[in-house]
């Protein structure tokens, strides 16, 4: 194992102890939005496709890149401006 | 290691400290909003930083900025307007199809690199066939919701043998692409991830929808950080280890809010959806 590969473990370990941690007790209304806000935060893919835009090479490369990025960057913006808008309703709401 | 990239790391570890409290404030009603806030204004910051670092390096050909840019821009309006204008009642189905195409762009990540190093592919064969796998569940899901896919339970004749056999392709296949590292052994990967993800969710009934997608979101949250595995990119393999283990609790949650265990949800074969239920009396 390479010491880039177990400082990843180390951080993905941890970060997965964290992600346990975070959620508490959620009253079962905001299960949605808080669902819908974990879906935005993984929207950091796109910052993977941006990552990829340095190594893709050719024709086929550019399209895969193309589609990549329009997956990743539906999901951040969609996932972030969706969760507002639900949590918007709740406030008024309450 | 420079100061530049030393900055860029920190600015990455600030993001990453502005998703964690972000997820936390969620879990109050009266703080819910600004936790969205504060984790959307760290994703721009982590955007804004990996295109300054784009730049620096200097490696990134017209071609691939073109493509970039281009799909970026579509994408994120396409996500803009369908956030905008949805429904109400059908944003469960629109968080579905945004959870689809985050888990397809995880998957096209793997296929996309050509790391040739034991790690880049033992975590970009299960970056493929995770994130394949809940994008065609996704779909299948935000179909269910929105009723273009009948939200009763739908059984495959030998659904579970052939689910089986699907597995056990897609381990088959990369195991030997660790070995050998043909892209195309990845491609078997994803298709038998798609199918199977397709014949995982068809049996579920539309009741419990909400808890498959939450279950699927973990998934990609997890996929994501395979990818950052393959990238070598720690806000990856952060929020993706964030948002699967807090997406696999929020599921616990949501199955123990519907009395329901997560096993039975997954095995299928209940609640319609759509029916009306009478009660006598």
């Amino acid at each position: 194992m390479s010491p880039m590969l177990l400082a990843d473990l180390t951080v993905f370990t941890l970060a997965l102890l964290v992600g346990f941690e975070v959620i508490s007790k959620v009253p079962a209304t905001l299960h949605t939005p808080l669902m819908s806000g974990a879906n935005a935060i993984h929207g950091v893919v796109i910052v993977g496709v941006m990552l990829l835009a340095a190594t893709v090479t050719g024709i086929g490369g550019y399209v895969l890149l193309a589609v990549a990025a329009f997956c990743a960057a539906m999901n951040v913006t969609g996932g972030y401006v969706v969760t507002d808008r639900m949590l918007a309703m709740f406030r008024s709401r309450s | 290691m420079s100061a530049f990239d030393t900055i860029v790391h920190l600015v990455y570890l600030a993001c990453a400290v502005s998703f964690v409290i972000g997820l936390h404030l969620m879990n109050a009603p009266a703080t819910a909003r600004r936790g969205n806030r504060i984790s959307a204004a760290g994703m721009a910051v982590a955007i804004l930083t990996t295109a300054v670092v784009l730049g620096h390096g200097g490696v990134v050909t017209t071609g691939a900025v073109v493509a970039l840019v281009i799909g970026a821009v579509a994408g994120g309006t396409a996500g803009l307007v369908a956030a905008r204008r949805v429904k109400m009642t059908a944003m469960p189905q629109l968080v579905s199809l945004f959870n689809a195409v985050g888990g397809g762009a995880a998957a096209l990540i793997a296929l996309g690199d050509h790391t040739a190093t034991t790690q880049a592919a033992v975590t970009g064969a299960l970056d493929v066939a995770i994130g394949a796998l809940t994008f065609t569940g996704s779909l299948v899901a935000s179909g269910k919701l929105a009723g273009r896919i009948p939200g009763r339970p739908l059984v495959v004749p030998f659904g579970r043998l052939i689910s089986a056999g699907l597995a056990a392709i897609a381990v088959l296949f990369s195991v030997w692409f660790v070995g050998d590292g043909s892209n195309w052994l990845l491609a078997v990967v994803a298709i038998a991830a798609l199918a199977a993800g397709v014949l995982l969710t068809l049996p579920i009934g539309g009741a419990d929808m909400p808890v498959v997608i939450s279950l699927l979101n973990a998934c990609t949250g997890t996929a994501v950080a395979m990818a950052g595995f393959v990238l070598e990119s720690t806000p990856l393999i952060i929020a993706g280890g964030l948002v699967g283990a807090a997406g696999a609790i929020l599921t616990k949650l949501m199955a123990d809010a519907m009395n329901r265990p997560i096993s039975a949800i997954i095995a299928g074969g209940y609640g319609t959806g759509d029916a009306v239920t009478v009660s006598a009396g």
